[in-house]
C-alpha cells in the first residue's frame, strides 16, 4: 500500500476544565464513586449541566461489571459519543485523541473525559489476577510479583543493555518527590534524598521500594470542546499541537528496550513545528522509572543510552530545568488506577493554563504528555503522546 | 498456591507440561512459533496452530529476585528467581530460574528448559543451567517444582509383586527417608519377604486395600507422616465380557482397583491434603500405577481394563479434590506387566525394574502423566490420534497391538 | 419335669455350661486359598453404612460380605460335586435336626503338633474308641488339632507347595460315614480335608466323600479343648440361604459340669 496520509490537526479544538479528585489510599467507595465525583467537579469548574454534556469517555479498571455503557444510566448522561479506553498508562492521551475528532467533527460538542478507580485492600490483588489472558497463563504464575516482576526485568535489560544507573532513575524520583511535596494528597509526604532512595528496601532486583508506585484511590478529568465553547464559558485552555499512538510495536525485540513512540515521534514532532527544546514541560508515565527514561530516549530529549548524561544536566524540577512529572507523578503522587494514565495530561492542563495544583512551571507554554500502558504479557503495549500548547 | 487459572489455549500448554513435554504453538499455515498461548496466528491470522515439541534451549535475557508478591503462595517462599527467556524460536517467555544459572551477560545466559507443574497442577517453564550441576534436583524452587522423593517418606501400598518391592527398594534407593510397604493378608507368605524385611528404613505395615478397616487403621497410623503414596495394589485377571463366567473376578478386579483406591484416597487423602504446605519434606503426590487400556479397552482382559479405566476416572476426581492443596496425581499408564498374570501375552513387557525407575523418575520430574513401555507408548499415541480408531485395532488379532 | 425344663434349670445352674466354638468374624482372619487360576474365597469384608451421623443420625449398622465358607462355617452336601444330585442337599433344605446333635471329640493335638500333615486313619479312629467308646451314630465327630490356637501365619501354614495341616484319609471318613453313621465331621482347620489333600486318593477325600453320602462338614472350630471327649451336644444352624452350600454361622456346646 501507499505510505498513510499523514494525521490531520486539530484546529479550533480545545482542552479545558483539568480536575482531580484527591487521592486516598485505599477506598471502601467503589469507582463509580470515584468517577461520580470527577464528574461533578468537572461540572463545578466549567459550569456546565449534564444535559450540555453529550460526550462520554471513560477509563477504569475496577469499573467491572460496569463499562462506560453501564456508567451512562448510573451517572445520568444521555450522550451521543461514548468511549471506553481500557489502555492503563495511555488512557489519557488516548482519550484526548479520540474526543478532540469527535469534537473537531461535530460527533460531540463537549466531551467530558474520566479515568478513576477505587483501591480496596483486596482489589490491586484481584485486577492483577484477571488483567489479561497473556499475564494469566504466562506470566503471573511466575512469582505472581505482578508489575514489579515484569519492569524488574526490563529494568534489568535496559541497566545491562544502556548501562543506565541506579543514581540516575533515582534524580528522577528524588525531583518528582520534589515537586509532589506542594502536592497536598500527595502520598508521599517528605522528601526523598538520592541514598534513602539507593539504600531502600528491594522488591524485585533491580527495583527497591522508591522505583514503585503506591497504589490508591482516585479520579482525574478534563473537557474537550471547541474553543468557541471554552472561550463562551470563560474557561481556560490549551491546544493540541500534535498526538501519536502505537500498539504492540516491535513484537520481534525479545525483551522491551524501546517503545512504539520511536515509530511515530518524528510525526508528532513535525506536525507540531517543534523540537524537544522547545517544550517547556514533559509528563511521562512514570509507573517505574525505567518508562520514564525510555520515553525521554524514545520521544527524542537525548539518544538511546545517552540519559546517564542528559540526567545529570537536568533537574527536572518545577522550578529548575526540564521539569517533569509537575505534581510528582505516580511515584510520589500515586497510582490512581487508570486515573494514573491522566495524571500527567491534567497537570500539564493545569500548568499550561496557569491553574497549577502544586508548584508553577514558569512561563509554561509547550508541553509534552506521553503514555505508556498494559503490560499484557512482558511489556507494555500501548503508547502514545500528545503536545499541547497554552493558548 | 499459584496462580491456577488458564486459558484454554494455556491448559492445552499445561497438559503437555503435565507429561514432561515443552511444547509451543507452531502455526500450520506458515510455521511461526507463537507464546503465550494463542486462538490464531499472529504472523499470519491462521487458527491451525499445532502443539509441537519446542527446543529445550534458549538464552536468558534478564533475571530478577522476587522479593514481594501479590501471591500469598509465593510470599511465603521469597525469594523468588524469575527471569525472561528468548527462546530458540525467538519467541520471550517467562520462566522460573535456577538458581545455578549464572547471571546474564551482554548477549544473554544460554539455558536449558523444561517444564514443570507447579503446585496449581498448572505448566510452568523452568530454565536450568545448560549442564548439570552437583545437588541442582535439591534447589528451593526447583523441589517446589517437583515430588521428588528425596527425604520424603512414601507408602508402597503393595509389597506383595515383584513391582511393589522393586519400587519400595528403588524408592529407598533414590533418598527416601522411609518406606512403608504394604502387606495384605500377612499370613500368606510371599517371595522377597525376607529381603525387604533385611532393607534399611522399608517397614512393613499391614495394608488391605480391600478391607475398609484396614486402610482406616494404617492412615490413622502413617496417614500423618505420608509424603508420597504409590498405590501399586492390582488385581489382573484375563478374560473377556462374554466368555467369562460370572461376576467374582471382576467384583475382585473392582474391590482392588477401584473400591481400594477410593478407600486409599478417602483415608489417606485428607491427611496428605493437610499436610501439602509443610515445610520441604511436605506431602506432594499421589501415584497411580493404570493399565494403559484403562484409555480404551483390550478384550482379551475387558474386566480388568474396565476396573482400570474406573480407577482411571477417580484418579481425574482426585486431582480435582486434591489440586487446592497443591498435592499432585501422578497416573502412570503401563502395558502387560512381567508378571503371571500377563503370561499368556507376548513381550515386551514391563519389568519391575524398569517401572518402578519410571515412577521415581516421574516423580522427580513433578509430572502427573507418564506412560512406561512400548506397548503403552504406543496404545497412548493411538488413542491421542484416534480413539475411535484405537477401539477398531483393539477389537483386531486378539487386541494385542 | 420335662427334659427341656430339667436342660433349663441346668443351664440357669451352670450345670450345662455354653462353649462358643466360633471364631469371631473378622477382615483379618484367613480363608482357604486355593491356587490363582481358581475361583477364591471371598474373606469377610465390612463396610459402614452409617454411625449416628449425617448417612443415619441415631444408628449404627453397616453391610457386610464373604464367602458361604467364610470363618467358622458349614459345608453343606452341594458344596461338593459328588452330593450335587442328593435331595435337600443345601442348607436351606437340610432337616433341621441335623443342627442340633451329640458330638465326640477326637483328640489328636499332640500327634497335629508333631506333625503338620497329620493324617487321621480309620485306625487312629478305631483306637480312639478303644479308650472313649464307639461314636454313636447320628453324632458330630469332632477332630481336635488344636490348629485353632496357632497364629494367623500358621494356621494356614502356606509353604511353596501350598497348605500343611491335618487331615482325614479316604479310610476316616468312609469308617465314619459308614461303620458309625455321623451326621457330619468338624474340624478346626480351615477346610475338612488336609491342607496336602489334592494329592490323597480320592483328593479330598472328606469333601468327595461326606458330602458324596449327604454329609456336612464344619470347619474353623475352636475351643475344642474345653469340650468332652463324649456327652457334648452341639448347636450349629448355618443361615438359611437359598441354595446355599455353605455358611457362617454361630456353633455352640452344651456341656454337662463334670462331676
Amino acid at each position: 500500500m501507499a505510505d498513510a496520509r499523514p494525521s490531520q490537526p486539530y484546529p479550533g479544538v480545545v482542552l479545558a476544565a483539568p480536575v482531580t479528585v484527591p487521592y486516598r489510599r485505599y477506598s471502601h467507595q467503589p469507582a463509580h464513586w470515584w468517577i461520580g465525583c470527577a464528574l461533578r467537579a468537572l461540572r463545578e469548574v466549567s459550569g456546565l449541566e449534564p444535559a450540555d454534556i453529550d460526550g462520554f469517555c471513560v477509563s477504569s479498571f475496577t469499573l467491572l461489571p460496569d463499562t462506560a455503557v453501564g456508567l451512562t444510566q448510573h451517572v445520568g448522561l444521555s450522550p451521543r459519543w461514548l468511549d471506553h479506553i481500557p489502555m492503563g498508562g495511555a488512557s489519557g492521551v488516548v482519550a484526548l485523541r479520540r474526543a478532540a475528532r469527535a469534537v473537531q467533527c461535530g460527533d460531540a460538542r463537549v466531551v467530558a473525559c474520566v479515568a478513576g478507580d477505587t483501591n480496596q485492600v483486596n482489589s490491586f490483588r484481584s485486577m492483577l489476577t484477571s488483567f489479561s489472558r497473556f499475564s494469566q497463563d504466562a506470566s503471573f504464575p511466575y512469582g505472581g510479583g505482578g508489575p514489579n516482576g515484569s519492569f524488574a526485568l526490563l529494568t534489568r535489560a535496559y541497566m545491562d543493555t544502556y548501562g543506565t544507573t541506579r543514581e540516575t532513575f533515582g534524580r528522577l524520583c528524588v525531583a518528582q518527590r520534589q515537586n509532589a511535596l506542594a502536592v497536598p494528597f500527595a502520598m508521599m509526604t517528605r522528601p526523598l534524598t538520592l541514598d534513602e532512595y539507593l539504600d531502600a528496601r528491594v522488591i524485585a532486583e533491580p527495583l527497591h521500594l522508591f522505583d514503585c508506585v503506591m497504589p490508591c484511590a482516585g479520579a482525574e478529568g478534563f473537557l474537550v470542546m471547541s474553543e468557541d465553547d471554552a472561550k463562551a464559558q470563560g474557561l481556560p485552555y490549551a491546544r493540541i499541537l500534535s498526538t501519536i499512538e502505537r500498539h504492540n510495536a516491535f513484537p520481534e525485540d525479545p525483551i522491551q528496550l524501546r517503545g512504539g513512540w520511536v515509530l511515530d515521534r518524528d510525526a508528532l514532532w513535525s506536525q507540531a513545528g517543534v523540537t524537544p527544546a522547545a517544550v517547556d514541560l514533559v509528563q511521562t508515565y512514570d509507573d517505574y522509572p525505567v518508562i520514564s527514561v525510555m520515553q525521554l530516549e524514545d520521544l527524542g530529549f537525548c539518544g538511546k543510552g545517552e540519559f546517564n548524561d542528559f540526567a545529570a544536566e537536568q533537574t527536572f524540577t518545577n522550578d529548575g530545568t526540564l521539569p517533569h512529572n509537575t505534581s510528582g507523578g505516580q511515584l510520589s503522587t500515586g497510582q490512581a488506577g487508570a486515573a494514573g494514565g491522566y495524571i500527567g495530561l491534567v497537570d500539564a492542563l493545569r500548568q499550561l493554563t496557569g491553574q497549577p495544583i502544586g508548584n508553577p512551571v514558569p512561563d509554561a507554554k509547550v508541553g509534552l504528555v506521553s503514555g505508556f500502558g498494559m503490560i499484557n504479557f512482558d511489556r507494555g503495549v500501548c503508547t502514545a503522546a500528545a503536545l499541547l500548547a497554552a493558548a | 498456591m499459584p496462580p491456577p487459572a488458564r486459558s484454554r489455549a494455556g491448559l492445552a500448554f499445561s497438559a503437555w507440561a503435565a507429561r514432561g513435554e515443552f511444547r509451543l504453538q507452531v502455526c500450520g499455515d506458515c510455521g511461526t512459533t507463537s507464546y503465550p498461548p494463542r486462538d490464531v496466528c499472529p504472523n499470519c491470522w491462521s487458527s491451525r496452530l499445532e502443539w509441537q515439541p519446542a527446543a529445550p534451549t534458549g538464552r536468558l535475557l534478564a533475571d530478577t529476585v522476587l522479593h514481594t508478591s501479590t501471591n500469598v503462595y509465593f510470599r511465603e517462599r521469597m525469594p523468588w528467581r524469575v527471569g525472561t527467556v528468548e527462546h530458540e524460536s525467538g519467541v520471550a517467555l517467562l520462566a522460573h530460574i535456577h538458581s545455578d544459572v549464572p547471571t546474564p551477560a551482554q548477549g544473554g545466559q544460554p539455558v536449558r528448559l523444561t517444564v514443570r507443574t507447579d503446585k496449581s497442577g498448572q505448566g510452568v517453564i523452568v530454565a536450568l543451567p545448560v549442564e548439570d550441576t552437583p545437588h541442582m534436583n535439591d534447589e528451593k524452587q526447583l523441589r517446589e517444582l517437583s515430588a521428588s522423593v528425596r527425604h520424603r517418606r512414601v507408602l508402597i501400598t503393595d509389597v506383595r509383586t515383584d513391582f511393589g518391592q522393586a519400587l519400595a527398594l528403588k524408592v529407598r534407593e533414590a533418598g527416601a527417608s522411609r518406606v512403608f510397604a504394604g502387606v495384605a493378608e500377612p499370613w500368606k507368605p510371599f517371595p522377597g519377604r525376607d529381603a525387604l524385611a533385611t532393607a534399611d528404613h522399608i517397614e512393613q505395615v499391614s495394608l488391605d486395600v480391600t478391607q475398609g478397616d484396614s486402610v482406616l487403621e494404617l492412615a490413622g497410623a502413617i496417614g500423618g507422616k505420608t509424603d508420597i503414596l504409590i498405590n501399586t495394589a492390582s488385581h489382573v485377571r484375563p478374560g473377556s465380557t462374554v466368555g467369562r463366567n460370572g461376576l467374582t473376578a471382576a467384583k475382585d478386579e473392582m474391590e482392588t482397583n477401584y473400591f481400594g483406591l477410593l478407600r486409599l484416597l478417602q483415608f489417606f487423602g485428607p491427611a496428605m491434603q493437610g499436610r501439602a504446605a509443610d515445610g520441604d519434606n511436605n506431602a506432594v503426590c499421589w501415584v497411580n500405577l493404570l493399565s494403559i487400556y484403562a484409555l480404551s479397552n483390550w478384550p482379551a482382559y475387558a474386566t480388568t481394563s474396565a476396573s482400570h479405566a474406573a480407577a482411571l476416572s477417580l484418579a481425574q476426581g482426585a486431582r480435582a479434590d486434591f489440586q487446592p492443596s497443591g498435592i499432585k496425581v501422578l497416573n502412570v499408564f503401563h502395558g502387560p506387566l512381567e508378571s503371571e498374570w500377563y503370561q499368556p501375552v507376548s513381550p515386551p513387557k514391563v519389568t519391575p525394574a524398569k517401572l518402578a525407575r519410571v515412577v521415581v523418575d516421574a516423580l522427580e520430574a513433578g509430572l502427573e502423566e507418564k506412560v512406561v513401555g512400548d506397548i503403552a507408548q504406543d496404545v497412548m499415541a493411538r488413542w491421542q490420534e484416534n480413539p475411535a480408531v484405537l477401539e477398531r485395532e483393539l477389537t483386531q488379532d486378539g487386541g494385542a497391538l | 419335669m420335662t427334659v427341656l425344663v430339667q436342660l433349663a434349670e441346668a443351664l440357669a445352674s451352670q450345670k450345662v455350661k455354653t462353649i462358643d466354638l466360633t471364631f469371631t468374624l473378622d477382615p483379618d482372619f484367613p480363608v482357604l486359598v486355593l491356587p490363582p487360576e481358581f475361583g477364591q474365597c471371598q474373606p469377610f469384608r465390612v463396610e459402614e453404612v452409617s454411625r449416628y451421623d449425617e448417612r443415619g443420625p441415631a444408628w449404627y449398622w453397616r453391610n457386610f460380605t464373604c464367602s458361604e465358607h467364610t470363618g467358622t462355617h458349614f459345608d453343606a452336601p452341594i458344596h461338593w460335586v459328588s452330593g450335587k444330585d442328593l435331595p435337600d442337599n443345601s442348607v436351606d433344605t437340610i432337616g433341621v435336626d441335623a443342627f442340633v446333635r451329640p458330638a465326640v471329640v477326637m483328640d489328636f493335638s499332640v500327634e497335629c503338633a508333631a506333625d503338620d500333615d497329620f493324617v487321621l486313619t480309620a485306625d487312629h479312629i478305631a483306637a480312639w474308641e478303644q479308650t472313649h467308646g464307639e461314636i454313636p451314630a447320628g453324632s458330630w465327630a469332632l477332630f481336635r488339632s488344636d490348629w485353632s490356637r496357632r497364629s494367623p501365619e500358621a494356621y494356614l501354614n502356606l509353604k511353596e507347595d501350598g497348605a500343611h495341616s491335618p487331615g482325614p484319609d479316604s479310610t476316616a471318613i468312609n469308617y465314619l460315614i459308614e461303620q458309625r453313621d455321623v451326621v457330619g465331621f468338624g474340624v478346626e482347620t480351615i477346610g475338612t480335608d488336609a491342607g496336602q489333600a489334592q494329592h490323597f486318593d480320592p483328593p479330598y477325600p472328606a469333601h468327595a466323600l461326606l458330602h458324596g453320602a449327604g454329609r456336612y462338614g464344619l470347619q474353623c472350630l475352636r475351643n475344642l479343648n474345653q469340650l468332652p471327649a463324649t456327652g457334648a451336644v452341639i448347636l450349629c444352624a448355618p443361615l438359611k440361604i437359598k441354595n446355599g452350600s455353605g455358611s457362617p454361622l454361630r456353633v455352640l456346646a452344651l456341656v454337662e459340669e463334670s462331676t
